[in-house]
């Protein structure tokens, strides 16, 4: 007790007159004590306020601050051909990223990343831009695609790369290359039109398809997104993940088609500018279909350049179009076996019933001539199929009239819209008076007499025929289909049974039949070169020249007329579609050269060969390539 | 309770080896207890603003406050008297250097405070501060409270107050000069100015704020009117309080637990190593931790004014006075700016804070206050007569 009293004692001196200075001081540094009390006490409640009063609100601002929440890029699905060999594919790519927060000298780690990895105009003004546009802590990409060679430099020199760093991304690969560019097409990076349509478009690595069943199937190929929540701190960075919800890759698309069988028939073709399908008449599988010349489906992933798609676009063989679904060819002599049904549907006319074939056909003061300039005589279907009268058709065709042929072409798919899986189709025509009016145009008879022997207006394209044969061979209403199977799915189409019977009498049918076996089988047929060389397996077929260019009277009664002799360009086309077996039909083919000249010279030889190797191959009876089957057993020869 | 010691002194003097223990001895060892403790608080914030980690802050501060300690120590054996006498130098070097720091400072965060001293990164303000209470305490202590009441004789030493404001002023650090400001105008007020004075003092101090307000830098009226309206500018200038809101509000009553503050650890606290260390210790120990802390600065506050009510000469009594001024307002200005209650200035909580600059004058300012402490018996001029007890 006595010790308390003298500490007060201390703090508190009795007021002493002889030393006032000390009174004063420790009145007044007391009060100033209250006042240090008091804002600390002020402080103290605010304090207790913010934490405890409104800490809720607060921490959840808080929580909100520290959570990102990103997308992540599913694989894209992946296309294989019926064997399972892989037409589309993903590949990791290495890309180099540059941290700008990461480096103290940009412009230094630019020149020296430069040096190691080659960068040219284009890439620096895209990095200049991106390093103006985007933030500190987001990266900027230097270089994509990176070879294994750059990214090996890249590692080796990066103490002298502060900053650059090294992401792995996927890019698509087609191994196949131009071989089914066609068929599979392309992806390229979302554009805003993708981005407003489906946000999650705008993440880094996904693609669009942009052409063949890369952009049919798209919405199958693409996959579902995953997502991470990710921690981050207050300049953006990643510090760990809390959360992740792995995305879904897109489905595995399986094809009808046979690479293997695919690069027999662009192995036939050469350096033709031709098209040609190969197809299964039971159920519409597309096994083969070429269309050259092709183009390199990889460029697009990594950007076209200006020079390439201008050296594309200008190119007088459109290599970026497909022939088979997206060329218009007149069908020519192709198209008689439908003018035929159609008549014999009509009852215009019966199949013994007999025209006569002088080797022209007057009609209006306009002469039409026949192929064979001594002509035909008197003949029936079976036997103007087989010589290819043109003749006989100008008459069936007059007798017919044009809206039961249309009809007619149009149930074989010919000038009919087609539903295979490809984009930019176009659909071939087959003209009628009410067509060409609509089209602010006068009918004249001679456009009919033109059309029954498929010129004039008629135009078709190489799948069309593929599938009018198929339909011919098959009698069922064969739909044209590349999608096999879906993530193992099959598609419904590929049952065997599935399409529906033609409206048209089996009699008919064989009249048809049988004229088109003639053309290739009889000795005096069309297409004798058709003839395949196998032991009891025979082919039916149909040889086409399509004039493009009007052969003037002059100049074939001049009696020296031959197309052989003409420029290039203005040859007629050459086609030729056929099925085999033709007792079991199973294989249709359908080929169209370019300025081929005749059909039985250029187009039947070719359409014999893919025949050929489609039998020998016969993809549709094996579950694995036919060609390793024959390599492991060594059965020899078919 | 080392009373006999007192009267036993007068009659004998010790060897100076045996006199310098003997002041070791002296030392209120309680006090230095309270600043290594708030120390430790400081080395464990700063760990974890590390993030989890003695690098880069910690330790660093470890080992500057090794030799703050020293420091202090070494300071608060030196005699009053040689204060006394080296005020006016000391203070005459400090001016020195804040001319020099106008001339050939760093430039950080568009002030100049920073000069280099042998490859020491230094803040001369800290230091004026100390000299100019060294310098007011003496001058102040020679007065008597007669000349007290003397304008005449007040006068060099609000010139020595208005010399240092305006240099940091022009530097410019509208924070740091306040706080000389009123540190000076503490000590005169506790020096036993007459309130007849005081009063024709403060009467134009609201004409004068309008007057400085108008002189302001833009970046210091920008700093008040975010303060005014944080949420305007919630990227930019106002940032910094709603980030540091946010994380003490987050931190609740109990914290998020020690290295677990996800503000802090993420980098949404702007400087929280230094000046917004605060807003850290509340996110991650709540309430409880953040007003514990405040209680140890508010202990280190009333234990420097008990020092200095105890002292029996004025020197010391004003020194102990000015050194706890200055601490309390660190403290003070810090927090609230922290808490978003005063426009944001580059004022760091004392000890907690990372930087060695303020650390080591603060440690400087504590050996003047153990000075004071340990020479509080001694008589140091005419107006120190000894209390009859």
């Amino acid at each position: 007790m006595k010790f308390r009293k003298r500490q007060i004692g201390r703090l508190m001196p009795k007021r002493d007159q002889s030393n006032p200075v000390r009174g004063v001081f420790s009145r007044r540094a007391l009060i100033v004590l209250g006042g240090q009390a008091a804002v600390l006490g002020v402080l103290g409640r605010r304090l207790y306020d913010l934490q405890v009063t409104n800490g809720a609100h607060l921490s959840q601002l808080a929580e909100r601050n520290r959570t990102s929440k990103r997308l992540l890029a599913p694989a894209r699905g992946i296309v294989v051909d019926r064997f399972g060999t892989q037409l589309a594919s993903n590949k990791v790519s290495w890309r180099a990223l540059l941290m700008p927060e990461e480096t103290t000298d940009i412009v230094g780690t630019i020149a020296r990343f430069s040096e190691i990895v080659a960068l040219d105009d284009r890439d620096h003004a895209r990095i200049e831009r991106d390093l103006k546009h985007v933030h500190k802590y987001v990266p900027v990409t230097l270089k994509d695609f990176l070879s294994w060679d750059d990214m090996a430099r890249i590692e080796l020199n990066a103490p002298g790369l502060p900053g650059v760093l090294i992401d792995v991304g996927s890019s698509r690969q087609y191994p196949s290359g131009p071989l089914t560019a066609h068929v599979v097409g392309y992806v390229a990076p979302a554009n805003e039109h993708d981005v407003a349509a489906d946000p999650t478009m705008a993440l880094p690595g996904m693609r669009v398809g942009r052409a063949g069943l890369e952009q049919t199937q798209d919405t199958v190929l693409r996959g579902t997104p995953g997502s991470v929540e990710m921690e981050v701190n207050a300049r953006g960075r990643v510090m760990g993940e809390l959360d992740r919800v792995e995305g879904q890759q897109g489905a595995q698309v399986a094809l009808t088609l046979d690479v293997g069988l695919q690069q027999m028939v662009r192995d036939r073709i050469g350096d033709q500018f031709a098209s040609a399908v190969v197809m299964d008449c039971r159920n519409g599988e597309v096994l083969a279909m070429v269309s050259t010349p092709s183009f390199n489906p990889a460029l697009f992933d990594s950007g076209v350049s200006r020079g390439q798609w201008a050296q594309w676009a200008s190119d007088p063989e459109t290599p970026l179009i497909d022939k088979t679904v997206a060329g218009l060819y007149p069908p020519g002599s192709t198209f008689k076996p439908a003018v035929a049904l159609a008549a014999l549907k009509a009852g215009s006319v019966s199949p013994t019933e007999r025209f006569h074939c002088p080797g022209y056909y007057d009609m209006g003061g306009v002469r039409f001539h026949c192929w064979s300039r001594w002509g035909h005589g008197n003949i029936d279907m079976h036997d103007a199929i087989k010589l290819s009268c043109d003749v006989y058709f100008y008459q069936l065709a007059r007798a017919t009239g044009m809206d039961p042929i249309k009809a007619m072409g149009n149930d074989f798919g010919l000038g009919s819209k087609l539903g295979i899986e490809l984009p930019h189709i176009r659909t071939g025509v087959i003209p009628t008076p009410d067509w060409r009016r609509a089209h602010g145009f006068h009918w004249n008879g001679g456009d009919t007499v033109n059309s029954g022997i498929g010129q004039g207006f008629v135009q078709v394209t190489p799948m069309e025929l593929a599938t009018y044969v198929s339909r011919i061979a098959s009698g069922r209403m064969i739909q044209p289909h590349l999608v096999r199977k879906t993530n193992g799915q099959a598609d419904p189409l590929g049952a065997l049974d599935a399409a529906a019977a033609l409206d048209i009498p089996t009699g008919h049918l064989d009249v048809v039949r049988q004229g088109m076996f003639a053309v290739v089988n009889a000795s005096d047929g069309t297409a004798p070169k058709a003839k395949l060389d196998l032991p009891g397996v025979q082919m039916a077929g149909k040889t086409g020249s399509a004039q493009v260019r009007r052969v003037s009277r002059a100049v074939r009664e001049g009696g020296h007329f031959k197309s052989a002799d003409l420029p290039w360009e203005d040859r007629p086309h050459a086609l030729f579609i056929c099925f085999a077996p033709f007792d079991a039909p199973r294989y249709a083919v359908a080929v169209v050269i370019e300025h081929g000249n005749a059909g039985a010279d250029a187009a039947a030889p070719l359409a014999r060969d893919i025949m050929t190797d489609t039998l020998m191959r016969d993809p549709v009876n094996h579950i694995h390539p036919p060609g390793e089957r024959v390599a492991e057993n060594d059965l020899g020869e078919f | 309770m080392l009373g006999p010691l007192r009267h036993e002194k007068r009659l004998w003097r010790p060897e100076p080896s045996f006199r310098l223990l003997s002041k070791l001895w002296q030392i209120n060892w309680l006090y230095v207890l309270l600043i290594c403790a708030l120390a430790g608080v400081g080395y464990l914030a700063l760990y974890s603003a590390g993030g989890g980690s003695s690098k880069p802050f910690a330790a660093p501060q470890a080992t500057r406050f090794g030799f703050g300690l020293v420091l202090m120590i070494g300071t608060a054996l030196l005699s009053p008297r040689l204060l006394m006498r080296l005020s006016g130098p000391i203070y005459i070097v400090a001016m020195a250097l804040l001319v020099l720091v106008l001339r050939m400072g760093h430039v950080g965060k568009g002030a100049e405070r920073w000069i280099n001293l042998a490859g020491l990164q230094f803040q001369p303000s800290e230091f004026a501060k100390i000299a100019l209470v060294l310098l007011l305490a003496s001058w102040f202590s020679r007065l008597g409270h007669r000349r007290m009441g003397n304008p005449l004789w007040l006068i060099p030493a609000a010139v020595a107050v208005l010399l240092p404001v305006g240099l940091v002023l022009k530097e410019p650090n509208l924070g740091t000069a306040s706080i000389i400001g009123v540190i000076g105008a503490i000590l005169f007020f506790a020096a036993g100015m007459r309130w007849w004075q005081i009063v024709i003092l403060v009467a134009p101090v609201p004409f004068l704020g309008k007057f400085v307000y108008a002189h302001l830098h833009d970046y210091q009226k920008a700093r008040i009117d975010t303060f005014l309206h944080p949420d305007h500018d919630p990227l930019g200038a106002g940032y910094n309080i709603i980030q540091s809101k946010i994380a003490l509000g987050s931190g609740g009553m109990w914290g998020e637990g020690y290295l677990h503050g996800t503000q802090g650890q993420l980098n949404f606290l702007p400087e929280k190593q230094t000046d917004f260390i605060f807003t850290m210790i509340g996110e991650e120990w709540g309430y409880v931790g953040a007003i514990s802390v405040i209680g140890l600065l508010g202990l280190l506050v009333l234990g420097g004014m008990l020092i200095a009510l105890r002292s029996r000469n004025q020197f010391g009594r004003l020194l102990g006075l000015g050194i706890a001024m200055d601490f309390f307002l660190y403290c003070a200005v810090n927090l609230s700016m922290v808490m978003g209650a005063i426009p944001v200035g580059g004022v760091p909580l004392p000890l907690i804070s990372y930087g060695g600059s303020a650390m080591l004058t603060m440690m400087f300012g504590f050996g003047l206050l153990l000075s004071a402490y340990v020479h509080r018996n001694e008589r140091l001029g005419p107006h120190d007569q000894p209390t009859v007890e």
